[in-house]
């Protein structure tokens, strides 16, 4: 038998219930290669008695003759979905030990559809980076190295651990969520496809919250059609969040085609940036000839504030992230620390010293700071202004276009501690945050690998709610990029 | 428009997070650079453009007016880092 964990999430399900194994095996293999991966640091809590739970109830579904669309099929979940009963922590240590009593809607969903958990998966604390650095558990290592090299590599973030489980099939498929990226760029890092959904898609109740108005779920996995296939399974309304869309979920799954003929696809000339290396320009040209090959037309599209989407970006998400880090407050759960003697305003002080670490406290600065007295207007209301002109600018660029095709990060993974400015840091999603800040679909596709031997992705965005083009087309890019390359096994 | 050291200890304190004169300094210029970054917004002319309210158009929806959950006390205060006779506890607030 081929080992199950090189096989798509389409692949387990349909031998699952073909009968060519059972679920217990699968959750067994995975549940061997999850604690065979230590080395990785991608997990931060391993549940197998959960993965095999589910496995065996799928076992029994199939012999009943009642299958889940998940059914068999074992899921990382990362450390921002509050699962009962099991270590919820959003990589901070303000939040270690906190065991939820109630289960996030996505992963509800996922155990509804009969998917299994391996266990929890490592991020950027809070989601707050792009290289899994921040974590109070320590970085997560990608699977990939430069060829010749054993330099230890980011996965990106902040779903780096998710990014790095499904890269080194210690997982056939994961969540993530997207603030400004989170999904994207380590899904490109990795050489693994990933979406995130048009804002509304996937509900937020039970997600850890960063930035309220850009916070979206997602799924991430080898191939464009097991991202169809969790997406569906994670998406739908849900009346306990205010913002969840009150839409019937697509079948995104049956309607994959990468047939484009008649579409139009938009190259945003903003995008063509000098300071980015000539392999991600040359594999955006690749892109553009592969969408050609399945039928859609290129088309040169204008988004003149692109270059203020960052700007803006570092001055919402700081802003509502620190009008929603104020909960932890050492009250209601998660760490306490009370300096001898001190009231509860020093109680407040010294928790929130203790607990966070330093991104997560330099933004929630830079929030309280936009949001003060006397600055409100001239940061945080400018802020929404421009913003508003970037969403115009996906709107207008819609009517002339269908999808939109970038690459997804400005640089193949770096090195762990290469990166030490923020800025610079911020910088690795200035392709990913526009539409983020506009709340669109969009998705990282492997397209191939850079000199070095690293994976290179190409970033897709679609129009609002319009998730099956964008699908359509990563699959043509799939297609055609023939993108099997794994990296070899160190750990 | 920068922070000085004063201010960045004001902001500090409205975030309640505890630090040091030495964490303030070094806290300071990062502060600096990423406010003197994002200032580049100034060169948007905004005028007449409404801030963003909702990111894809929806109308918050009403529902009844009922207890949909309740009865859950003990569950509310499974994870409090100090609970007593069914309360959240805290250091003394009231000398």
């Amino acid at each position: 038998m081929t080992d199950l964990t090189s096989k798509t999430i389409a692949e387990l399900r349909d031998g699952f219930r073909g009968g060519e194994f059972s679920a217990r095996e699968i959750a067994e293999v995975y549940n061997s290669a999850v604690a065979a991966s230590k080395a990785l640091n991608a997990y931060t809590v391993e549940t197998p008695d959960i993965a095999l739970a589910a496995a065996d109830a799928a076992d029994l579904a199939r012999a009943g003759g009642n299958l889940q669309p998940l059914s068999g099929i074992p899921l990382g979940i990362k450390d921002l979905f509050a699962t009962v009963g099991v270590d919820t922590t959003a990589g901070s240590h303000i939040l270690q030990g906190f065991q939820p009593v109630y289960e996030s809607t996505v992963t509800a969903n996922l155990r509804n559809a009969g998917a299994g958990m391996l266990g929890k998966l490592n991020m950027d604390e809070f989601a707050m980076g792009s290289s899994n650095e921040t974590s109070t558990y320590g970085p997560v290592l990608s699977p990939w190295r430069r060829t010749g090299s054993n330099v230890g590599l980011t996965p990106g973030g902040s779903s780096g651990g998710s990014a790095a489980a499904v890269a080194a099939q210690i997982a056939p498929g994961v969540t993530g969520t997207d603030t400004g990226g989170s999904i994207r760029q380590p899904a490109a890092f990795t050489g693994i496809c990933g979406i995130k959904p048009t804002y509304g898609r996937c509900s937020r109740w039970g997600i850890v919250s960063f930035a309220s108005s850009l916070d979206q779920a997602g799924p991430m996995a080898k191939t464009v059609r097991d991202c169809a296939i969790l997406l569906e399974a994670m998406a739908g309304f849900d009346p306990k969040d205010s913002t969840s869309l009150d839409l019937a979920v697509p079948q995104w799954e049956a309607n994959l085609s990468s047939d484009l003929k008649g579409k139009r696809v938009g190259i945003p000339k903003e995008y063509r940036i000098d300071s980015v290396p000539a392999e991600i320009n040359a594999l955006w040209d690749q892109g553009i000839e592969w969408l050609k090959d399945a039928g859609a037309t290129p088309v040169e599209i204008s988004l003149p504030h692109t270059k203020y989407a960052l700007p803006t970006y570092y001055i919402i998400a700081p802003a509502e992230a620190s009008s929603n880090l104020a909960r932890y407050d050492g009250v209601r759960y998660g760490l306490r620390d009370v300096p001898e003697g001190g009231n509860l305003d020093a109680m407040y002080a010294r928790t929130r010293a203790d607990g966070f670490g330093a991104e997560v406290k330099r933004r929630i600065m830079i929030g309280t700071y936009v949001l003060s007295a006397g600055f409100y207007d001239a940061y945080f209301t400018k802020a929404q202004r421009v913003r508003a002109l970037i969403k115009q600018d996906f709107a207008k660029a819609f009517e002339q276009c269908d999808v939109i095709l970038t690459p997804t990060a400005p640089s193949a993974a770096f090195g762990i501690g290469e990166t030490t400015d923020p800025l610079a840091m911020y910088l690795n999603d200035v392709f990913a945050v526009p539409a983020s800040l506009a709340g669109l679909p969009a998705m990282s596709v492997p397209g191939g690998l850079d000199g070095q031997g690293l994976p290179l992705g190409l970033h897709l965005i679609g129009n609002e709610l319009d998730e099956q083009t964008v699908l359509n087309a990563g699959l043509a890019i799939e297609e055609r990029a023939g993108f099997t390359a794994r990296p070899d096994k160190w750990w | 428009m920068s922070v000085s050291n004063e201010q960045v200890r004001h902001i500090a304190k409205l975030a309640r997070i505890a630090m040091s004169d030495e964490e303030i300094e070094k806290l300071a210029p990062e502060l600096n650079n990423i406010l003197g970054w994002v200032e580049q917004l100034g060169e948007v002319d905004t005028d007449g453009v409404e801030p963003l309210a909702t990111v894809i158009d929806q109308k918050l929806r009403l529902r009844e007016d009922v207890i949909t959950d309740g009865d859950i006390r003990d569950e509310v205060l499974a994870n409090a880092p100090d609970a007593q006779h069914g309360f959240f506890a805290v250091p003394k607030v009231i000398e």
